[in-house]
């Protein structure tokens, strides 16, 4: 009996050995563990023999079912990985193909600029305003120091509507709509980006364009907070290492007015054509906001200073993105706008 | 403002000073310039003498001159220029020598001969062709018989002379003189200035015995006049002609030149009239409304009670700052000559020259003029006309003047300054820029009392002292350091986050924004507007093109889309978020608006044939993404009642939230353009005014839900949403979702019918729905569909 089973577990293990696919593991299967199987067929003649050859054999037939059934097992597994992977292999793509083109949009350059400026004024306590584009003469001007027939009005020709009514030329205006608003409210901290226009247009013009107005009254504001605050944002703009020039300059609404350069981001102030060998580069006119300016709008000149600056946001995307011609900011050609999908990166 | 510096030598001692240094120095003092040049780059030119001019044998044009150039040498030189002569004293460029424009003279060989040099005009040596004389205009230039063979031409004109074009800002109008320059240049520089001389005989005859002047408007501070007899006109020094050229005037004769060129040196305009064509007395006075006259350029004009005239016993004669009168004019034949110098309002000056002319003269008076400088002004121009034009002067000058002639008083404490510039000056510094200014002042304590001399009318209030002192002092010094105040929260108007909120959604759908121009013309102001509004239209357009306010951005966006198409771009789809404009009662409205433009494919991948092209439904999709994004889920419908006139009646719709009509989506009138584009836009003005509540947590549903699928066959006129409505209504709330998966229409179910398959989801929250209970509410649904709105149920 004993030597039947050993010789069994032989032949087993040959059959198992030429086992290639599942369907040949389920006949060997069957051959052996089946019901008209070499072991059903052994445990049946179990019946004829002694209690002790019973004990005996039994307890070796049952190892033996058991080893049959790990084997088999084993074996199972072994080809369902093998046939996975051949069906994995079978499956395999082109993964150099192109890619489905997913539906994606971009913020204009300009949005772009001007929301990174209003983010980095915000995070200093700057609310953001706005103010309308038709605009009074009243705000647009006479408001801002420059009455009616004062030369300065020359250099913002208007686009008027009636004598009294205009596209407004800056974001000024809001300087003095905002001191009206908030008047005896004390201290102001404002940014207030918007488009404006004026009756002017060549490749560095355009009739229309943006601005951001930036204004703080409080008590004891001076030059150097003009120029501490304009290098937290020129450093934000362009780089940790910029540094801010005032040149002084003339604003009607402002005294005194200077004009701020950035210290040439390209060539770190060596000289470049970007800044015309000059190592810099004019980004922003600014000043302290004239008595005259504030006493109209309802601020006492002798309690209350302030600064105001005003940006184009053109200028900036142009320096920042190295854009050459105002005008393609507003033909909108979709592979320029697509050139701003993509986060911000650092040249530098 | 050109400014020579041999011109400003003249009143300031600057000779060892570097030009280009002086200008970079300006600019820190407030004073840009765009550009710093010699009069001529020419090099390698000399004063060389025609001994033998001949035409070329076989050369129509050519000439073969041999010219003496100094030191014994003789050249064959070879011209073209129609007036060269022999005995002429001329401008040669010798063999190497360099011109305008890159130019290098090398030996050459023209029509078969040798030529070593050129003969040049002024043209040649880089002079616009404005400054020159029509002799100079049509050929070389001829020196006067004293020019000295051999000498350096450059330097013999005087163009050698260096000048900076300043770009000077509106407030400094005493910087349109060079005696103003000189003033600002000697605060830099630390440097005195010298006037110029004014002192001259005059003869025994007083111009009171003749002429009187009547002054009739208060528009008019200072009015000078003075008589100058027997006057010999002819060609002005070299020094004046070259001191105007490079002050960018074309020199005339010595009479007009001398005008200009105390104008240029007192910044005082001068007029200068024919005495003997001036009838007697001189009145100054506004100009009577429709009163005419005939300005020196033959115009014959018609005056504004805002315009200022001189006039005299036989009416006007000249409009006052800005143009002489024809009648008065001075001529070659002109013997006596009447100098006005005045000062105007310049007010009525800007009124007049915007009309009539921008000149030298209305430029100056409109940023204001020096009141002290009025007389030594007339005074120098007597001084010239004696000494280069042989005038006698009269005695005695006819006067109004009502002028405050006494320095400005402005006190201020040295804190002051130091509070507002953020800088740390002593008392010594600051008294050193009003010393540099050549500002009187006197010291009490920590308080200056500054006198502001009447040439800087720009100095008025204690801020434009502080200017002073920050520029010249330097805002280098000045140390950037943040404001010291109160920590508060930066925010955004509502309106802004809104927009920022739409902008961001819009972007993730896969749309670019754009920025377009607010002015359209008035053809595209008619479209895509859903009534009849006011519109804001400009007084003074640049172009037809853009004359009116929008009130709809999708004519911009159309435009964009002509860009894109055009240069073969295939997908368009953009959008942009701006301002409309209307009128409305008499305020003017602008309304926030969010419009988009998509045509051609909004989902691609070409080779799995998986496209997904831009048609109604994916903007349809588009608008309720971004509703339900703005937290408006279930309180918008479309609807196809009213629509606009400009978009495809059977694939449009307006878009209603809370019943009120917010925009409208849908194709593009195919009479406006016949590709598929579609279009929408919505008022943000209203959308934001809507109210949305928080977002709250939902319980998520334990128990199963159970699907039931039906198909109905319908009249092709009849709305899905319509069945959906029934659907719902006998539903209640265990229906939570209807899907349409299907929509045929075709043979198998019979003419202008069509059939909708609809997937039903049920669910109760509070426990297992039985197949009984949803078959009911089923059944019932069958029932109502048929009752309702005639729809069988297709059998599978």
């Amino acid at each position: 009996m004993k030597e039947k089973i050993i010789n069994l577990k032989k032949e087993f293990l040959k059959d198992l050995d030429g086992v290639n696919n599942l369907g040949e593991l389920n006949e060997v299967r069957v051959k052996y563990l089946g019901k008209k199987g070499y072991i059903q067929e052994l445990s049946s003649i179990m019946g004829s023999l002694s209690i002790e050859e019973k004990k005996e054999y039994g307890m070796f037939l049952n190892d033996f079912k058991n080893e049959v059934n790990e084997l088999l097992e084993k074996k199972r597994q072994e080809l369902e990985e093998l046939e996975l992977n051949k069906k994995l292999e079978t499956e395999k793509i082109d993964i150099t193909l192109p890619a489905t083109d997913i539906p994606v949009g971009t913020f204009h350059p300009l949005t772009r600029v001007i929301e990174e400026i209003e983010e980095l004024f915000v995070s200093m306590g700057y609310d953001v305003v706005e103010g309308p584009e038709i605009e009074l003469d009243l705000y647009n001007f006479e408001k801002l120091n420059l009455p009616k027939g004062h030369p300065a009005r020359d250099a913002q020709d208007s686009f008027y509507i009636t004598e009294e009514v205009l596209l407004r030329t800056h974001t000024s205006p809001v300087q003095a709509r905002i001191m009206e608003a908030n008047k005896d409210k004390g201290p102001i901290r404002i940014i207030c980006p918007g488009k404006v226009y004026r009756r002017d247009e060549d490749a560095t013009h355009s009739h229309q364009f943006t601005q951001i107005e930036g204004l703080v009254i409080d008590e004891g504001i001076s030059m150097a907070h003009l120029k501490g605050t304009l290098e937290i944002f020129a450093k934000k703009m362009f780089g940790e290492d910029r540094t801010i020039r005032f040149r002084p300059s003339f604003f009607p609404f402002t005294e005194p007015s200077i004009e701020a350069d950035v210290s040439c981001f390209k060539c770190d102030g060596k000289g470049c054509p970007l800044c015309k060998y000059t190592g810099w580069i004019e980004i922003l006119g600014a000043g302290m906001v004239h008595p005259n300016v504030l006493r109209m709008s309802g601020y006492d000149p002798e309690k209350y200073t302030g600064f105001a600056f005003g940006m184009g946001p053109e200028r900036i995307a142009m320096l920042k993105y190295g854009i050459n011609d105002i005008r393609h900011f507003y033909t909108n050609d979709m592979r320029f706008l697509k050139d701003f999908n993509r986060i911000e990166g650092s040249d530098e | 403002m050109r400014v020579s510096k041999s011109f400003l030598s003249d009143y300031i001692d600057i000779n060892d000073i570097d030009f280009q240094e002086i200008a970079d120095k300006m600019v820190f003092a407030g004073n840009e310039y765009e550009s710093i040049e010699k009069i001529s780059s020419a090099t390698n030119l000399v004063v060389g003498y025609i001994l033998d001019c001949q035409k070329h044998p076989e050369s129509t044009k050519l000439s073969i001159c041999k010219v003496d150039i100094g030191d014994g040498e003789h050249k064959q030189i070879l011209c073209g220029a129609p007036n060269v002569r022999t005995g002429q004293k001329v401008i040669v460029a010798k063999v190497g020598a360099t011109l305008p424009g890159g130019i290098t003279i090398g030996k050459a060989k023209l029509a078969g001969l040798k030529s070593e040099g050129m003969i040049c005009s002024l043209a040649e040596l880089g002079i616009e062709s404005k400054y020159l004389s029509e002799e100079d205009k049509n050929g070389i230039h001829v020196f006067p018989d004293d020019a000295p063979i051999g000498e350096d031409a450059i330097k013999y004109l005087r163009y050698d002379d260096e000048v900076i074009d300043f770009d000077l800002t509106a407030n400094r109008g005493d910087l349109l003189s060079i005696l103003g320059m000189a003033y600002e240049i000697g605060t830099l520089y630390n440097k005195k200035v010298k006037e110029p001389n004014v002192d001259v005989e005059e003869i025994d005859e007083d111009i009171h015995d003749t002429r009187r002047l009547k002054v009739l408007t208060d528009k008019c501070s200072i009015y000078l006049g003075k008589l100058v007899k027997n006057i010999v006109i002819k060609e002005s020094p070299r020094f004046i002609q070259t001191r105007l050229m490079a002050s960018g005037i074309r020199p005339i004769n010595n009479v007009v030149d001398i005008s200009n060129y105390v104008m240029l040196e007192f910044g005082q305009p001068l007029h200068f009239f024919d005495a003997d064509k001036l009838v007697k007395n001189v009145y100054v006075r506004m100009a009577e409304e429709n009163e005419k006259i005939t300005t020196l350029d033959g115009i014959e004009r018609t005056l504004s009670s805002n315009d200022i005239v001189i006039a005299d016993d036989n009416g006007p004669v000249a409009l006052a700052g800005v143009m002489g009168g024809l009648s008065t004019e001075v001529t070659e034949e002109t013997k006596n000559i009447f100098i006005e110098a005045a000062i105007f309002h310049p007010y009525n000056i800007r009124h007049t020259s915007k009309r009539i002319l921008r000149s030298e003269s209305s430029m100056r008076y409109e940023k204001g003029i020096d009141s002290a400088r009025t007389l030594l002004a007339i005074k120098r121009a007597c001084y010239l006309l004696n000494k280069y034009a042989s005038g006698e002067v009269v005695s005695g000058i006819l006067t109004h003047d009502v002028t405050d002639k006494s320095d400005k008083k402005i006190t201020i404490t040295i804190d002051k300054i130091n509070n507002v510039l953020g800088m740390q000056l002593d008392k010594d510094t600051i008294a050193d820029v009003f010393d540099r200014l050549q500002f009187k002042y006197t010291i009490d304590k920590n308080t200056f009392t500054v006198l502001v001399p009447t040439r800087r009318l720009d100095v008025n209030i204690k801020e434009d002292l502080i200017e002073e002192v920050g520029r010249i002092v330097g805002y280098d010094n000045v140390k950037g350091i943040l404001p010291i105040t109160s920590i508060k929260r930066g925010s955004y108007l509502p309106k802004t986050e809104f927009i920022k909120n739409v902008r961001k959604r819009l972007t993730s759908l896969g749309l670019n924004e754009v920025i377009t121009y607010s002015l359209i013309s008035e053809q595209d102001s008619d479209k895509f507007i859903k009534e009849t509004y006011e519109k804001v239209i400009l007084n003074n357009p640049m172009s037809e093109d853009r004359k009116i306010m929008r009130n709809s951005l999708i004519p911009s966006l159309i435009e964009v889309y002509h860009y894109n198409s055009s240069r073969n771009i295939k997908d368009v789809n953009i959008f942009e978020i701006g301002s409309c404009y209307s009128k409305v009662n008499e305020d003017y409205v602008e309304e926030a608006k969010v419009s988009g433009l998509l045509y051609g494919n909004y989902f691609i991948n070409d080779w799995q044939h998986n496209i997904i092209k831009v048609d109604f439904y994916v903007l349809k999709g588009i608008i309720e993404n971004l509703l339900k994004y703005l937290g408006l889920a279930n309180r918008y419908n479309f609807s196809n009642q009213d629509l606009i006139k400009d978009l495809h009646p059977g694939r449009s719709a307006n878009i209603i939230v809370d019943n009120e009509i917010i925009g409208y989506l849908g194709q593009i009138h195919p009479n406006i353009n016949k590709k598929e584009i579609y279009v929408f836009e919505l008022s943000l003005d209203k959308l934001m005014n809507k109210r949305v509540r928080n977002i709250k947590f939902k319980e998520i549903p334990k128990y199963p839900s159970i699907n039931k699928d039906v198909a109905f066959i319908v009249n092709k006129n009849i709305s899905s949403i319509d069945i959906e409505k029934v659907i719902k209504k006998v539903s209640g709330r265990l229906l939570t979702e209807v899907n349409v998966f299907d929509v045929y229409e075709g043979e198998n179910i019979g003419k202008d019918k069509k059939s909708i398959a609809y997937s039903l989801t049920f669910q109760d929250p509070n426990k297992t729905l039985t197949d009984e209970e949803v078959t009911v509410i089923f059944n019932k649904i069958i029932e109502e569909v048929k009752k309702q709105i005639g729809g069988e149920v297709r059998d599978k």
